[in-house]
C-alpha cells in the first residue's frame, strides 16, 4: 500500500474545546498518497473536529504534518496558507462554502487567495467547473442552485486549488441517489488522496479501501472498510 | 424561501443587462456623489429644482430598465425615519423645510438604490477600492452584505417552520417572535462562523483577492461628463 511518505501524519493529537470538552484524545493517523479512507463514528465522536485540524482551522496538542509541512505553534501565516492549498476541505453545508455573488467568482476565490492573477484564477475556476460538469452555471448566483449542484460547485471551489488531499465532510448529505452516484463517479476519477467523513456506508464502501472508526475522541479501529462496517454493525441493515 | 429572495431582488436587478449596467462602476459612483451633493445643497426656496432631480433619476431608472414602482416602494422605506425629523422641523414652524427634508432623503435613497440595482456589488466594491476607500471598511461592507443574506435566509426558514406548526399573526405570535429573535441571533452567529471557517479553509487571509483591472472606456467618460453636467445644470436652476 505504501508508495512513499504519508501525505498526512498525525501523532498523539489532543484537542479540548474552550468549554472543557475533550473532543480528541490521542489520535494517531496516517494517509498515504492516492489513498481513500472513510471516517466513521457516531455524532459527536470527534470526526468533524478531526478534519478541522487537517488544514489548521483548529490547532490541538500533538503533531500534525501535512505533505511534510509541520503544523506547530510557531507556524507562520505563509506556511499555514501553503498547507491550506494542499488540503482541500469540502464542508458539510455547501451554503457556508458558497458566498460570492456568482458561481465562477466563488470557485475562483480560493485560487485568487493563492496569489494567482484574476484572469488565470477565472480560467482555473472554469476548468474546475467543467470537471464537475457545472460550467453552464458559471454566471449564476450560488443560492439559485439545487442542493446537488451546490455540492458540485463547492467541490469545484476546492478542486480549482489543485490540492493534494481532498477532505469531504458528509458529502452525500442532501444528495438524491443519482446525485450520489454522480459524486462517486466524479471522486473515482480524481487522483488525490481522500478522506471521506460519512454515515453513508454504501458511499464509503464504493470509494474507500480503508476506514477508521471514531469513538469518544479516539480512533477505536483502523482497517479494511468492509471489516470495520461489520465490526461496528455500521450498515443500515445491522441490528 | 420567497421572503428571503425578496431581500435579494436588488442584487438580482444589479446583474441585469442595460446601458446603465454597462457603464463603469467608478463613473456611476462619482455621478452619485455629485448628485447627492447637489441635492443636499439645494435651497428649499426653489422647489421645482427637485422636480428636475426626479426627472434625472427617472431617466437613469429608465436607462437601467428597472421596475419603477418596485424601486419607489423600496426607496420609501426611508420615509418613516426622515418623517420623524420632518415632524420635528414642522413642529418648529418650518413646513417648507420639513417637506424638503422628506424629498431630499427620498431622492438620495432612490439615487443610491439606482446605483445598487444597476451595478453588481463586487464591481461596486472594486470601484470603492479604486476611489481609495479604506480596505477594512470595504471588508466590513462585504461581510455585512453576505451576512444580511444569511440572516434573511434564517428568518425565512424559521417563519416557514412556525407557520407549518400553525403559527399566525397574533399577539401570541408576537411573543413567540420576540423569543425567535434570540434564536435567530444564535443561529446566524453559528452560520456566520461556518462561512468564515470555510473562507479560511480556502486560504482567506483577511484580504479579498485584488480585482481585475477594468478599462475606463470613452463611453464611460462621456456618461460621466454628461451626467455631471445635467446634475449641475439642474442644481444651478439652468
Amino acid at each position: 500500500m505504501k508508495s512513499g511518505a504519508p501525505v498526512i501524519d498525525i501523532r498523539a493529537l489532543r484537542y479540548r474545546y474552550p468549554d472543557g470538552t475533550l473532543a480528541l484524545d490521542g489520535i494517531d493517523f496516517q494517509l498515504d498518497p492516492g489513498e481513500c479512507v472513510a471516517v466513521f463514528g457516531a455524532n459527536g465522536s470527534g470526526k468533524t473536529t478531526f478534519v478541522l485540524h487537517l488544514n489548521g482551522l483548529l490547532r490541538g496538542e500533538g503533531s500534525v504534518e501535512v505533505c511534510g509541512l509541520r503544523m506547530d505553534g510557531a507556524l507562520k501565516a505563509g506556511a499555514l496558507a501553503a498547507i491550506r492549498t494542499r488540503v482541500g476541505l469540502v464542508f458539510q453545508n455547501s451554503d457556508e462554502q458558497l458566498f460570492m455573488p456568482t458561481v465562477l467568482a466563488d470557485v475562483a476565490f480560493g485560487v485568487a487567495n493563492m496569489g494567482v492573477p484574476p484572469k488565470q484564477a477565472a480560467l482555473k475556476a472554469q476548468q474546475a467547473l467543467e470537471q464537475v460538469r457545472m460550467a453552464s452555471a458559471a454566471a449564476k448566483a450560488p443560492y439559485h442552485l439545487s442542493a446537488g449542484e451546490k455540492r458540485r460547485v463547492a467541490l469545484a471551489g476546492v478542486l480549482a486549488m489543485q490540492p493534494e488531499i481532498l477532505v469531504l465532510d458528509e458529502p452525500t448529505t442532501s444528495l438524491d441517489p443519482p446525485g450520489q452516484r454522480e459524486l462517486v463517479r466524479l471522486l473515482r476519477q480524481l487522483p488525490q488522496a481522500k478522506i471521506l467523513v460519512t454515515h453513508d456506508v454504501d458511499f464509503a464502501a464504493a470509494l474507500a479501501t480503508r476506514a477508521v472508526f471514531f469513538e469518544r475522541g479516539r480512533i477505536a479501529a483502523d482497517g479494511d472498510v468492509h471489516a470495520i462496517i461489520e465490526q461496528f454493525h455500521w450498515s443500515r441493515g445491522s441490528e | 424561501m420567497r421572503s428571503a429572495l425578496r431581500h435579494t431582488s436588488v442584487e438580482r436587478w444589479s446583474r441585469g443587462v442595460s446601458p446603465l449596467h454597462f457603464m463603469d462602476a467608478r463613473a456611476k459612483l462619482v455621478v452619485l456623489l455629485v448628485f447627492l451633493t447637489a441635492v443636499a445643497t439645494t435651497s428649499k426656496h426653489v422647489p421645482w429644482i427637485y422636480g428636475g432631480y426626479f426627472v434625472l433619476l427617472g431617466a437613469a431608472i429608465f436607462m437601467a430598465r428597472l421596475p419603477v414602482l418596485a424601486m419607489l416602494s423600496r426607496a420609501a422605506w426611508v420615509l418613516p425615519f426622515s418623517a420623524i425629523f420632518a415632524a420635528m422641523t414642522w413642529w418648529a414652524g418650518d413646513f417648507a423645510a420639513a417637506l424638503v427634508l422628506i424629498v431630499k432623503s427620498f431622492l438620495s435613497i432612490l439615487a443610491a438604490l439606482t446605483l445598487a440595482a444597476s451595478t453588481p456589488w463586487t464591481r461596486l466594491l472594486d470601484a470603492l477600492l479604486f476611489l481609495r476607500v479604506p480596505r477594512p471598511l470595504l471588508l466590513v461592507i462585504q461581510f455585512l452584505a453576505r451576512y444580511l443574506f444569511v440572516v434573511a435566509d434564517q428568518v425565512a426558514h424559521m417563519r416557514q417552520a412556525a407557520y407549518s406548526r400553525g403559527g399566525a399573526r397574533s399577539a401570541q405570535a408576537f411573543q413567540a417572535a420576540a423569543g425567535a429573535v434570540g434564536v435567530l441571533f444564535a443561529r446566524s452567529w453559528e452560520r456566520a462562523d461556518g462561512i468564515y471557517q470555510a473562507m479560511l479553509a480556502r486560504g482567506f487571509t483577511g484580504r479579498f483577492p485584488a480585482p481585475s483591472a477594468v478599462p475606463f472606456l470613452a463611453r464611460d467618460a462621456i456618461f460621466l461628463c454628461l451626467s455631471i453636467a445635467a446634475t449641475v445644470l439642474v442644481r444651478l436652476a439652468l
